[in-house]
């Protein structure tokens, strides 16, 4: 997966969680998956397609998501609350947009998919062409994590160029 | 949070009425929270496009804050059909997905403006104070709703 797929996603990461949480965070370990992914704690899937298509996942240890989705709402929140995914799932829905607006101007074409909380303890593994890269927000209420998987969409990419070409 | 000079309707001085259709139950608190700050009234919520057209017709608000990827149908495909019907109706779309094709179709279809998620107060007040227009007042410098 390349650089150029990956930097805006954490820029807008860096972005969102600072002005939500108003406070500092840092980018902690950064690793590709190569088993199945596993979840963590409380988990959002924001499928992408178009020219590049894949999935990008939001995940928060449960008491971190907790504190972040209290931190968002400006109130306290109980763990058992829907608002904590809701806010899980608000959080990648936003720095998945960011991150394709700033895609879409370097000339990739994409449709986002809403948000939807992601229960299962495992996820597809990784294939050679869809490999998942997991990075670690370290910020001062928890970790949080963000799994891309992303890929060219071959097909889409010969018709673009086809086209270019008549 | 910021609280922000009172923003009224000018012919009556009464609260601005929103309508504020996000999917995300999250998304619409805080909005709720924000337009508060402006001395705003939430007239009424929907989750997606379709109910947000119903929306409208039942709560008639000043303005509706409309995310764009929602299930059902998109808010851009909603905008359209509200303005179709009521070529008055300010919207003003607030999504995260903010590339230049989305906003350009968006305005087409009759919404007033556009803002980013995550949203700032401050730029979504001035968004607002900017759509309502002459409709529009800052209480305590206009004097309207005194």
């Amino acid at each position: 997966m390349k650089m150029e797929l990956i930097q805006p996603f954490i820029n807008a990461a860096d972005a969102v969680l600072a002005q939500g949480l108003q406070s500092p965070m840092s980018i902690g370990n950064l690793s590709m998956e190569q088993e199945a992914y596993r979840r963590k704690g409380v988990a959002a899937l924001v499928a992408l397609t178009g020219d590049i298509e894949g999935r990008i996942v939001f995940d928060l240890e449960p008491e971190a998501a907790v504190r972040v989705a209290s931190r968002f709402a400006g109130t306290e929140l109980p763990e058992s609350d829907d608002l904590v995914r809701e806010t899980v799932c608000e959080l990648a829905n936003q720095v998945t947009g960011n991150a394709v607006t700033s895609l879409n101007d370097q000339g990739f074409h994409f449709r986002v998919h809403p948000p939807i909380v992601h229960t299962s303890e495992h996820g597809p593994t990784s294939t050679e062409d869809t490999e998942a890269l997991v990075i670690c927000f370290e910020t001062g209420i928890g970790n949080v994590f963000m799994n891309i998987a992303l890929r060219y969409n071959v097909q889409r990419a010969g018709e673009m160029a086809a086209a270019a070409g008549e | 949070m910021e609280q922000f000079a009172s923003l009224k309707r000018s012919k009556d001085g009464q609260p601005v009425r929103y309508l504020v259709v996000d999917d995300s139950v999250f998304a619409r608190k805080n909005l709720a929270r924000i337009v508060e700050t402006f001395g705003g009234q939430v007239a009424g919520e929907a989750g997606d496009g379709m109910t947000a057209i119903t929306e409208y017709e039942r709560t008639n608000p000043d303005i509706v804050l409309m995310d764009i990827t929602m299930p059902q149908m998109e808010g851009i495909e909603a905008a359209e059909k509200i303005v179709g019907q009521h070529p008055e109706a300010r919207i003003v779309m607030v999504s995260s997905v903010g590339y230049q094709e989305n906003i350009v179709a968006a305005l087409q279809r009759g919404a007033r403006h556009f803002v980013q998620k995550p949203v700032k107060p401050e730029v979504l007040y001035e968004v607002i104070k900017y759509v309502l227009g002459d409709d529009g007042a800052v209480a305590n410098a206009a004097g309207a709703g005194a």
